[in-house]
This record gives C-alpha cells, sequence and structure tokens, in this order.
C-alpha cells in the first residue's frame, strides 16, 4: 500500500469518525432524536403566576410528553401571564375543558404544566384557551402561610 | 521622550503585524481556487493536522469526561441530584470544555508544528525557491494548512465532546451506580441541540480560524534564524491560547446570555 493512500484512508477515518461524533452529540446527547418535528398547534392558557415556567418546559398528560411550552408573555389587561401550549398534533382529543396545572418534578426540579383531562366531547383546537389553571406553587408563599397560620393559632 | 518614542514603536510594530496578518490571511484566501485542482495538498495537511491530533484529543477528552463524572458525582450526591449528573457531564463539555480544550491541545499539538515547518521552510529559503520556479508559496503553502485546520477543529472538538461523554458515563454509570437510563435520559432533555450543540460548533471553527491563523503567519513572519523559528513556535502557543480563552468569553457572551 502507497504511502499517500494510506493517508487519504486515515484521513478519510478521521473525517468520518468527526461526523460520527456530531451526529451521536445530535441524536444522543441532544433533544434533536426526540423532537417531534414542528407539527403542534397552540393552546392557550392563562395563569395568576407561572413560577419558573419556562420556554421549552414539557407539557404532560398522565405524565406522558404530549407538548411544549412554545411562548410566555405577559397580558396587560387581566395582569396574568399567557402561556401558549405547544400540543403535538398526535394528540388531537384532548376535552376543552382540560385542566392545567404547573407541578414541580421533584422538590427541586424544574417546572412543567401538567394537563389533567375533563369530560367534554368537544376537543381542544389551534388557539382555544383552557379556562381552568392552577398557579405554580411558590414556596415562600406557603411557608410564609404556614408561619401565618401558626402565628394565629398562637394568639388564640 | 525615550519611552515615548518607545511607546509608539511597540504601537506601530503591533498595528504592522495585525496588517500583515491580514494581508497574508487574504492572500492564503485567494488560493482557494488553486486548491480545489490540487486535493492532494488539502488531504496532506488533513493528515498531518487532524489525524495526528486525534490521540491526544481523544485521550484528553476520556479523562477529562472521568474527571467531571468523578466530581460532578461527589458535588450532585450531596444534594441528592445524582440523576442530573449527564446534564452536567454534557453541558459542560459541549458548550465549554470540548471547543476550548481542543483549541489549547491543538495549538500546543498543531499549531506549533505548522508555525516550525514554515518558520524552517522560510529559514532554509524553500518559501523563496517555490517563488523562484513561479509557484506561489502563499497559496501553495499556506491555504492548504488554512483549510485544515479550520476542518479540523470542529471535528475534533466533537471527538472529545463524544469520548468525555463516555467518560462520565464510565465514571458515573460503570464506577458510582447513577442509573443507566437516568444518565442518557436527563442529557436528551436537557441538552438543546441548535442552544447548545451547534453553538459548541460555531465556538470550535471560530477557534480552527483563530489558531491556524495565528500559526500559519507566526511561522510565515519569523525571523529566518533558528532563533527566530524558536520564538515564533513558542508564540504560536501563547497567543493561540490567550486568544481561545478571550475569545472563549467573548463567544459564551454572545450566544448564551
Amino acid at each position: 500500500m502507497s504511502k499517500t493512500r494510506r493517508i487519504e484512508i486515515l484521513v478519510g477515518a478521521f473525517i468520518a469518525a468527526g461526523l460520527v461524533a456530531l451526529f451521536f452529540l445530535a441524536m444522543q446527547v441532544s433533544n434533536l432524536g426526540s423532537l417531534n418535528g414542528g407539527d403542534a398547534y397552540r393552546v392557550l392558557a392563562r395563569f395568576d403566576n407561572i413560577g419558573g415556567l419556562k420556554v421549552r418546559s414539557p407539557v404532560t398528560m398522565a405524565g406522558v410528553e404530549v407538548g411544549r411550552v412554545s411562548d410566555i408573555y405577559y397580558d396587560e389587561k387581566d395582569f396574568r401571564a399567557v402561556a401558549v401550549l405547544g400540543i403535538y398534533s398526535q394528540f388531537d382529543e384532548i376535552p376543552d375543558d382540560t385542566f392545567a396545572k404547573i407541578l414541580t418534578a421533584g422538590l427541586l426540579g424544574e417546572q412543567y404544566v401538567g394537563l389533567d383531562p375533563g369530560g367534554s366531547e368537544q376537543f381542544l383546537v389551534e388557539g382555544s384557551e383552557i379556562a381552568i389553571t392552577q398557579s405554580a406553587l411558590v414556596l415562600e408563599e406557603v411557608i410564609g402561610q404556614f408561619i401565618f397560620s401558626k402565628a394565629q393559632e398562637g394568639a388564640q | 521622550m525615550e519611552w515615548l518614542a518607545a511607546l509608539g514603536r511597540a504601537g506601530l510594530s503591533f498595528s504592522a503585524g495585525l496588517g500583515r496578518a491580514n494581508l497574508l490571511l487574504l492572500a492564503s484566501l485567494r488560493g482557494l481556487a488553486d486548491l480545489i485542482w490540487r486535493p492532494r495538498l488539502l488531504f496532506e495537511q488533513l493528515y498531518s493536522i487532524g489525524v495526528l491530533t486525534v490521540l491526544i484529543i481523544a485521550v484528553s477528552g476520556v479523562f477529562v469526561g472521568m474527571v467531571l463524572g468523578l466530581q460532578g458525582y461527589y458535588i450532585l450526591s450531596r444534594f441528592g441530584a445524582e440523576a442530573t449528573l449527564g446534564v452536567m457531564v454534557a453541558a459542560s463539555l459541549v458548550r465549554e470544555l470540548g471547543p476550548v480544550v481542543t483549541a489549547l491541545l491543538f495549538a500546543g499539538r498543531a499549531g506549533s508544528a505548522m508555525a516550525a515547518e514554515i518558520g524552517l521552510m522560510k529559514a532554509t529559503e524553500q518559501l523563496s525557491g517555490l517563488e523562484m520556479m513561479a509557484v506561489n508559496p502563499e497559496h501553495r503553502v499556506l491555504t492548504p494548512r488554512l483549510i485544515a485546520g479550520i476542518l479540523s477543529m470542529p471535528l475534533l472538538a466533537a471527538l472529545f465532546s463524544m469520548l468525555g461523554v463516555y467518560g462520565g458515563w464510565f465514571v458515573g454509570v460503570g464506577l458510582l451506580g447513577v442509573d443507566d437510563g437516568t444518565y442518557w435520559a436527563q442529557m436528551q432533555s436537557q441538552i438543546d441541540w441548535s442552544g447548545d450543540v451547534l453553538n459548541g460548533v460555531y465556538k470550535s471553527l471560530v477557534f480552527g480560524i483563530v489558531c491556524t491563523w495565528i500559526a500559519v503567519f507566526q511561522g510565515y513572519d519569523c525571523d529566518p534564524t533558528a532563533e527566530g523559528v524558536s520564538r515564533a513556535t513558542t508564540r504560536t502557543v501563547v497567543h493561540s491560547s490567550l486568544a481561545v480563552l478571550g475569545l472563549d468569553f467573548v463567544l459564551t457572551a454572545l450566544m448564551f446570555n
């Protein structure tokens, strides 16, 4: 085998290994492998307080991821936060009286939106709004209420 | 008066060096058209710049990943958060350590060799010889090295990150008992393709341009003496490392704010 041939083979192996590594980073390390391509319909949900919810936080139903939060903004008219939920289009039979609440994964984990299905025959479609929501649990407020109620007990 | 003149001299020579470096970059980019007709020159450089650097990149990638796994486990287990070990290892490798450590090793392994080779070509008047034969030395010598460096760096950084993730996996899952499924699943849900991985690739592209550019310029611009070549080699490593670390801060501030 000539020297140039050997060099060509090694360079080819190097480039292939680099591309395999990039592919590995894409599919195994990052979320590219589990992305449900752009096919999603958007549903609005208004919350009094979204706590630590972020864009791209998961939306789950019975613990299964059915979508991602695609946008979050503040509505100046009714002083509430609006979370736009991008629900993957294969989940197109979610009742329109579904209950949305912001939950925390574990004690210190990230926050996500959990959906509890209602009993309606109508389904959520692009642009519909979830009427019943429950805000995020803000730990300081809970502790504050606890201390306050303890103090009242003590005063009585 | 004397120190003012010295300051002026230093400023002028610095600007002149920057100017020469820019002209050199332009001149070698003009050689791209020639390179298309002679891809063999590029393959030879890909071999000596890319392939020969793989070993050191692979070994340090594995060990950096293993250390990250060990240290990460030590700290995360205090908070009962060993489950996020995969995220920590992958995020720090893909975003920062992969591109930066690869660039530093590249400057030490390939950049210094490049500068010494070109400097020696200049000292032994091979570059003048090429010119005598009506071969443009910038196109023939510099362009293939520049392109090979720019192409190699992202591939090397990707290899480094991949092996680092496996190094962290070996220590975390294999030795310390983190759950295998959690390691990968947490990583996949937290690491973003365009936000984390692609930004790391862009970073290493920039580092590739800067490191090779500095090496090629220092070699081409050195004094054609034994001492000049040695000084060019040293300067290549020092300047590349400083440029990589400084640019990394700027790029991180721009990309991840």
